[in-house]
């Protein structure tokens, strides 16, 4: 008894040690991602907001996946908390989640939004309220190890068959090296590759604008198979259980040839404690060899949005505009490899001489994109079932005409 | 004038009634509520406006083979993991009820598995167990006895096994704990008479100790049990939603907070308690029977 009374008078002492004495100034609590360095660039940008205009400024920390991070804003949304101003959200959000956040076209000039990408603006208007301000917009990538490429005399792959010759050449002299590592987890990011293979091969996108399947075809099934075709032979068994970290932990530890992944590990992989720095390049990812097949890449992004149980909308508008301004995306640019959602930033002398980002900028011109909005809020019920399908087929658990055939398009 | 009996009544009630407003306020209005949910159409954030839709949802239960697939990846998790658990934790125990040198010192070191937090520790063993850079694939190639490193938490068979694997990690300590303190009360006396009677170790475990322990080693399975029957976090954190390892606790999650189907998820939910309380139900039972067995 005395123990636990001595235990609570000290996390009592605690407690109040933290407790901030009140102050004039307004706190705006935001929540990012913590995926790869996103954490801390997110810190840095709101406490440079801080500094500039005398307000506060609280971190409230997420899960590194992006799923899990749906979940709790899902959880803290639902019961009406004011604990969080901004929300970091996922391009797939805004039809999920369009209910619980402001109108930001009530408190933004429209000339402002001119100058960001007016697809991703797009993507985040729902029944003509723009829920969020785009942050940065990201599409799939093919890094490559320049150094065991030049190697063995071989030059970036144009088509997924040449990715293959490529990765077994390298298996076949290099000793302990894997050839190609992606995100084949059963979760939202194969939903990203499994789109990427049947666009690039000419099989089309996932939903038609009436919400009908057209992955039910021929060059779309051909290329599930392809990609079954890597499991065990270019690319690892545990592939099956890679998300985006285990697949960059695999490919900047120096285990593998190649590498699908999302612009925020070009930053990662060349920093200065990285075993691969220096030695990696990108490609946009290769195409198939059907009819209409196409160099592609996944659209993905995150914007920033104000919960509508927020205390001081004003604020976290100004700071919003303050993160997803062109100086901040500069800085992320430069520093993370976040790409900015301002066309304008593109042009800044440091973007412009760097061969990622104009790398980037050619992905940009023929991006897939998941049909989020014409799902809506049944959205995560197609890609559940999407992701089984393909997951299955990668496992060898059935023909990938017959698992994707199986996936039904109707759902409250 | 009151009789004892009935002095005695109020003051047990007197005794019983902050515990049973607790229970009814922290247990029972949350489950009452879930299973209400469960009949309604009730989306997550919106469950004001929910209209009552009577079996639907476990219908919908009933027909998804899903749903029936994480119900027998609950069901051979929990037989599976509490056997093994039960046998190793028992023979821990054994070993620590002998006159060990530093005994206080083992039993702590025992116990440490179960003191860490799950998640901490199935993140741990995620990364233990990843193909390429994980340390239990770099051991058994160093070792020979794996020719090319395995994917443990992908392929659909080793990754129900390394689930089972590490909540027998993490499991096994608590077993033998209970099995221990079984152990440690057993009168001294019967097993003088069977040394003197020159009865084989091995009889005396099965004829003396085990039916002496068998109350307190069968409390402990149920415990254990119940526990497996739920688990939620080692499975989600090691392999996420993937089907082939899905426990009923995952598939409830997962239509509740993904798919935002307030009303399926608890309908799931509600399912999940009902086949927990049917399985304790037998289980009690039939330990009963056996315990009553073992007094005749």
């Amino acid at each position: 008894m005395l123990r636990a009374g001595s235990l609570i008078a000290a996390s009592l002492a605690l407690c109040a040690a933290f407790i901030q004495p009140a102050a004039a100034k307004v706190t705006i609590s935001i929540s990012c991602s913590s995926l790869g360095i996103e954490m801390e660039l997110c810190r840095d940008g709101a406490q440079a907001w801080a500094q500039k205009t005398g307000n506060e400024v609280r971190l409230v920390s997420t899960p590194a996946d992006a799923q899990e991070r749906l979940a709790l804003y899902q959880s803290l949304l639902a019961s009406k908390s004011d604990k969080v101003d901004i929300f970091q959200i996922d391009v797939v959000w805004p039809g999920i989640l369009a209910n619980q956040f402001l109108d930001l076209n009530q408190f933004i000039e429209p000339a402002k939004l001119d100058g960001y990408f007016q697809t991703l603006i797009a993507n985040n208007t729902v029944d003509g309220k723009l829920i969020a301000v785009p942050w940065f917009v990201d599409a799939g990538m093919l890094y490559y190890r320049k150094d065991l490429l030049d190697k063995y005399q071989l030059k970036a792959p144009e088509t997924w068959a040449e990715l293959e010759q490529a990765a077994k050449k390298v298996m076949e002299g290099e000793k302990g090296i894997q050839g190609y590592v992606f995100q084949g987890k059963a979760y939202e990011g194969l939903v990203c590759n499994a789109l990427e293979w049947i666009t690039s091969n000419g099989g089309g996108g996932l939903l038609d604008h009436a919400g009908q399947a057209t992955f039910n075809n021929p060059q779309a099934a051909a290329a599930l198979d392809r990609a079954k075709g890597w499991i065990g032979t270019i690319a690892p068994q545990g592939v099956l259980g890679y998300d985006e970290e285990q697949a960059r932990g695999a490919f900047q530890s120096g285990k593998a040839v190649f590498m699908r992944n999302w612009p925020y590990a070009w930053a990662l992989v060349n920093a200065p404690d990285s075993p691969v720095k220096d030695k990696v390049g990108v490609v946009p990812l290769p195409k198939g060899d059907g009819e209409h097949a196409v160099h592609t890449g996944t659209l993905g992004g995150q914007s920033l949005a104000v919960s509508k149980h927020s205390a001081h909308p004003k604020e976290a508008v100004d700071l919003i505009l303050y993160l997803a301004g062109a100086e901040e995306e500069k800085r992320r640019a430069i520093k993370g490899s976040f790409n900015p959602s301002l066309k304008s930033v593109y042009n800044e002398p440091e973007l412009k001489q760097d061969p990622f980002f104009s790398t980037f900028s050619t992905i940009l011109s023929s991006v897939a994109t998941r049909p989020a909005a014409v799902a809506g809020k049944g959205y995560n019920q197609f890609s559940s079932q999407f992701v089984r399908a393909v997951h299955a087929t990668l496992q060898g658990q059935g023909s990938a005409a017959d698992n994707l055939s199986g996936i039904r398009t109707s759902w409250k | 004038m009151r009789t004892l009996a009935q002095r005695r009544a109020i003051t047990a009630w007197s005794f019983l009634t902050p515990m049973l407003v607790v229970l009814a306020l922290v247990a029972g209005w949350p489950l009452l509520r879930t299973i209400l949910l469960g009949f309604t159409d009730a989306g997550l954030g919106d469950f004001g406006e929910s209209q009552f839709i009577g079996l639907a949802n476990y219908r919908g239960l009933a027909s998804d083979p899903y749903w029936w697939r994480a119900v027998a990846n609950t069901l051979g998790f929990t037989l599976i993991s509490v056997s093994i658990e039960t046998v190793l934790g028992l023979i821990i125990a054994l070993t620590l009820n002998t006159h060990l040198k530093a005994r206080g010192l083992v039993r702590a070191a025992v116990l440490i598995p179960w003191a860490i937090p799950t998640v901490v520790s199935a993140r741990m063993w995620g990364w233990m167990l990843n193909d390429l850079y994980g340390v239990v694939n770099a051991m058994l190639l160093g070792l020979g006895v794996i020719d090319r490193p395995w994917a443990w938490l992908a392929d659909p068979t080793l990754s129900i096994a390394s689930v089972i694997a590490v909540d027998v990690w993490k499991g096994t300590p608590f077993m033998a704990l209970l099995s221990l303190a079984a152990l440690q009360v057993l009168p001294r006396e019967i097993y003088e008479a069977a040394r003197v009677d020159g009865v084989s170790a091995v009889k005396v475990f099965f004829q003396v100790t085990l039916p002496l322990i068998r109350p307190a080693l069968f409390v402990a399975i149920l415990f254990r049990s119940l526990d497996a029957l739920r688990v939620f976090d080692i499975i989600y954190v090691l392999t996420g939603d993937n089907p082939s390892t899905a426990s009923m606790s995952v598939y409830a999650r997962q239509q509740l907070i993904d798919f935002q189907q307030g009303g399926m998820g608890s309908a799931a939910a509600t399912a999940l308690f009902l086949i927990v309380a049917v399985f304790a139900t037998i289980v009690v039972t039939a330990g009963r029977l056996r315990i009553g067995g073992v007094v005749r």
